[in-house]
Parts: structure tokens; sequence; C-alpha cells
């Protein structure tokens, strides 16, 4: 079974997000794997593993010919990679990022499975793999926290706002894992020494044959950008072991006890 | 202004994020339901709350909304009837939807709004970004249809007193290999106590509790106060206690009266769930910790010190 995952590379969330001047989020400092796919790369692992045979491929979007969050993901055991690469996609919009991205499976030759988290940890647009197993005819199920394939057939079970559902499908299919789906593995030095010798493709949106994309091909323009009403500062304190009667007392003082 | 709203229903009433859109939308323009399945348990309600038309897909027979019911749009949409705008509730089916439908009709979406402004045809929508800190608002550019989600309580739901609106039938087209995802079953989990998006006091647990068996008292100190327990993504992802817990981006929106934050720090993603409470106590050992940044009340302290103490004094008024 050939698997393809989509893998975000995003700037590292632990350092404050930034806009540019184009009011699109600074992506040009290092990238990582956005942690969210790590769940997905595991799971398409796991499964051709199952399978007793195939692949795991890649495709990503991403500035400044950026491969770093691939190579965690081809340190995990992923074979290769497709990287869309074009100063001209910069502003592009969820569903232009999806028809890149299904140009780039397409490249691939397609696959029997197609995995993406639910949303990526920086845009959470969330959109983009609906939008991505539309624009390449497929079925798809979202929200997946459990994934089997038994002869042929996908079984998931969705997570719904009320507990989850049971649903099958048959391949080829797309699925969103959510986060927790599966426990990723921690490259090995091994994984990450064989990773710098796997091939990575980089491409244009122009070499896959997608356009128009970036701004001119958003259905949207940002107006205006500005700064939420701050909340009044607060009392912090320290706690010295009678911490609990301040909230005791500010709950008295709201009425609530 | 011909406005849709998908709309939802929960044992046999519309949600609380549909009546908030219909409400919303009835300010802006004419406006009609769309209900995947079988609406008419909720047409009277839908009507009260502004819709003047409802088109109802029909039992979707297991198949995913996300493709059964964009279809369905697409075919009345292709019939002649188009919208200017439609508005999805920021939930995983009207994500789904909207997604979907937005490569049907070739058309970008915008998700996670929580405001709207529509002007001789002109639609902008408000998103919060950078945990709530920074608010951009974007205009749909070209023609409509422009699709947009918009997070929970964003808006508040009144009745308008409008008549039961009348259903139409807008049935599913032939999908063909996107519509062959099928539900075989469905379980819902079991909660007591106050629904964790309607209480008036949430008490929301994280990583600083260290360790599952922690979490009890999270649950505790929330039965004490009435309130509702909730978690952070951390903790589900790790699986100490189940999704339907979780306050965040991609959980629950709460806006209780008072959101007790134990062993949170404070990321992004739990931020823009629970912003909107009215009073939040925190408590965290880390005092650099962002959701001091926040809090009414901050304890800068260990929860296993705290929280027992806390417990132990409102267990004893009684």
């Amino acid at each position: 079974m050939n698997v393809i995952v989509c893998v975000k590379q995003i700037p590292d969330p632990a350092t404050p997000g930034a806009l540019g001047a184009d009011n699109t989020l600074k992506r040009d400092g290092k990238l990582i794997l956005d942690e969210s796919d790590s769940y997905g790369v595991e799971m398409a692992l796991q499964l051709v593993d199952a399978a007793g045979g195939g692949e795991v491929s890649l495709v990503s979007m991403a500035p400044n010919g950026e491969v770093s969050g691939m190579r965690t993901a081809l340190a995990m055991g992923a074979a290769k990679g497709v990287l869309v690469s074009d100063p001209a996609l910069q502003g592009s919009d969820a569903l232009t990022t999806a028809k890149v991205l299904a140009a780039a499976v397409n490249k691939l030759g397609g696959a029997d499975l197609i995995i993406a988290a639910t949303e990526s940890s920086d845009g959470y647009t969330g959109t983009v793999p609906e939008q991505l197993a539309e624009v390449l005819g497929l079925p798809s199920v979202t929200f997946a926290k459990k994934v089997s394939v038994e002869g042929g057939t996908l079984k998931v079970a969705r997570q719904t706002e009320a507990g989850y559902d049971e649903v099958t499908c048959p391949l080829p299919a797309l699925i969103s894992v959510t986060a927790g789906v599966v426990e990723p593995r921690y490259p090995s030095f091994k994984g990450i020494m064989a990773a710098k010798s796997k091939p990575v493709e980089t491409v244009t949106a122009a070499d896959l044959g997608v356009n128009p994309v970036g701004w001119a091909g958003a259905g949207q323009s940002i107006v205006s950008v500005t700064q939420a009403e701050a909340r009044a500062a607060g009392e912090i304190i320290e706690d010295d072991g009678e911490g609990f009667a301040k909230i005791v007392a500010f709950l008295e003082n709201l009425k609530v006890i | 202004m011909n406005i849709w709203v998908f709309s939802q229903e929960a044992s046999g009433a519309p949600t609380s994020g549909t009546l908030e859109l219909l409400t919303k939308a009835r300010e802006l323009g004419t406006v009609t339901a769309f209900v995947g399945g079988d609406a008419s348990a909720i047409a009277g309600a839908l009507g009260e709350y502004g819709a003047s038309k409802v088109y109802a897909t029909g039992d979707l027979g297991g198949k995913l909304p996300g493709a059964a019911v964009s279809g369905a749009m697409k075919a009345v949409i292709d019939g002649g009837d188009t919208p200017d705008l439609i508005m999805f509730p920021q939930t995983t089916e009207g994500r789904d939807i909207m997604a979907r439908l937005s490569v049907k009709l070739d058309r970008t979406v915008l998700t996670n709004n929580v405001d709207i402004t529509a002007d001789s045809g002109s639609v902008s929508v408000t998103t919060p970004i950078f945990g709530g800190n920074t608010l951009v608002t974007t205009k749909f550019a070209g023609a409509g249809p422009f699709l947009a989600a918009f997070r929970p309580k964003s808006f508040a739901a009144e009745p308008a007193g409008g008549a039961a609106a009348a259903v139409t039938a807008a049935p599913v087209p032939d999908l063909g290999a996107t519509g062959a995802a099928t539900v075989t079953a469905v379980h819902v989990e079991a909660t007591t106590g106050p629904k964790l998006d309607e209480a008036a006091v949430v008490v929301s647990g994280g990583r600083g509790l260290g360790e599952q068996a922690k979490y009890e008292m999270v649950e505790t100190l929330a039965k004490l106060l009435k309130g509702a327990p909730g978690a952070s993504r951390a903790i589900v992802d790790a699986g100490w206690v189940p999704y339907s817990y979780q306050v965040g981006q991609t959980g629950k929106v709460v806006k209780p009266s008072i959101y007790i934050a134990v062993g949170i720090s404070g990321a992004t993603q739990h931020m823009v769930g629970m912003k909107g409470s009215k009073n939040i106590i925190a408590i965290n050992k880390d005092k650099e910790a962002p959701i001091f940044g926040i809090a009414d009340l901050g304890i800068v302290g260990d929860v296993h010190k705290v929280l027992p103490k806390l417990i132990e004094a409102l267990q004893s008024r009684g």
C-alpha cells in the first residue's frame, strides 16, 4: 500500500508569530515539521507496515525551498517527497493550497491513501484536507482518531461533537487524523542520516500547471489588522500557602459561593 | 442579500451555533436555513429565529455530510437559487461541507470568524489570530457565494418570532466516488452535570497536573462549584480525558462567568477558546505563563498544594 502524507513546515510555535508587510505570517526563518503532521506520518508508516509493502511519500508547500521539516518526516521513515516552493505562492488561500497539493499528489502518481492533519498549527483554516479530497475526486473521512485497513477498506473511528462514529470507506481515499491518533516515533540516528540522501523534488506552481496562485488566486483581501482589546491586568500573587484563600474570597465576592 | 445558514440539529432542536448565525443573518438579509438531514422537527425553531425558507436534504442514509450536503447545496445553486453568502457554524460538519463546496464552486473559504459586516454586496469577516491578541478583517473578493464559518458564541441568539418556515426538499445528487464513506455505527459518550459550553463555571486542567489521576481534583472542584470540567488540548492528546472535554481552538468555545485554569500555561490554542470568560482564575507554577496575562486572579504556585486546600475550604463550607 502506498500512502502520501501532506506535511506542513511551519515557524516554531514556541516563538511568537508575526505578520509581514503584506499581512501574511512571517515564514522566513527556519521552519519545522508541524507537530500535527507527525501523527499522520506515523499513521502512514504503521499502515504500510501492516500492509506488508509499499511506501510513504510526502507533499509539502513552503517558501525558500525549505525542506528541514520534510527531512524530519523522512528520518521517521518516509521514502521521498515533492516540495512545491515558489515565491508566487505567497498569499495563497486554502483552496489554492489544496489545488497545488493535489497537483503534487498527482505528480507522485497518486496513492491508495492520502493523510493530512485536521488542521495546521499556524494557519488552522482546517479545510485543506477536505478540499484536497474534492479536487482529487476522492471520498474522505475527517477527524480520524483510529484507523485500520482491512481488505482494501478503511475502517475509521471518526471523532464527533458527541463521541465518535464508526466509518468505512473504500480505497483510494483521504483521511485527516487528529493529534493523538498514534504516538509518533522519534527519528533514529540511522534514520536521520538516511534522510539526508532521500529524494525531495522541488517544483514551482507553474511546473505543476496550477495558476493563478498567491494573492492573484485568492478570493479575499485583508482590509485591516488591529489589536484586540486587552483584558485589564489582574492580581497575580505568589502562593505562600494561603493562595487558596484568595480564590475563596474572589468566588465569594462574585457570589458563586 | 440572500443568505443561507447551514443549520445543525442536536436532540431535536437547532444547535446554539445555528441559532446564533440565524440571528446575525437576519440582520444582514433574507435567510434560508439549509439542513443536512430531516428538518421536520426543527423547521418551527428555524423560522422563529429568522429563516423564511428551509432546504432539507432528507436522511443522509449514513453518508458523511461533507460530500453529501455540499452536493445538495451545489444542486440547488445549479438549479438557479444562488445565495450571496453561506454561513456555517465552525463545527466538524460545517468545515467539511464548506470545504467540499468551495471546490465545487471554485470560491474561497474563510473560517474561524467572530464577526461579519455586509455593505451593498461587499462582505467582510473578522478573525482573531495569535491567541486572540490580533484581529484581522478580510473582505471577500470577486463574485459570491461567499463561504464563511463562525466560531461558537460569536453572536447572541435571539428569537424573532417568525412563523415556521416551509421546507423544500434538496436531495443529495449522485456523488460518485466522493460519497463512498459510510457511517456504520454512532457512539455517544455519556456526560453528567452541566454542559461544558453552557456552564456558568468551568474548571479546566492541563499538563501542570502532572498525571492523569490528578485530574480528579479538577472534577471535584467543578462539582463543588456546580460547574463543568474542561481540559487543555495537551491532556486530551495524552488520552487523560475524552475530546469532548477540550476547550480551545479545536475544542469547545466557553464563555462562563468564571473560568478556572489549573496547570494550564495558556497556549494560543487554548486561549482562543476561553478568553471571553467574564472572570478568569489561573493557578500555575510558572509565573511567566501566558495565562497570567489574561487572568483576573493568578496564583503562582503548585497546583498540588493549592487545589487540595481550595477543595477542602469549599467542602468545609458545606
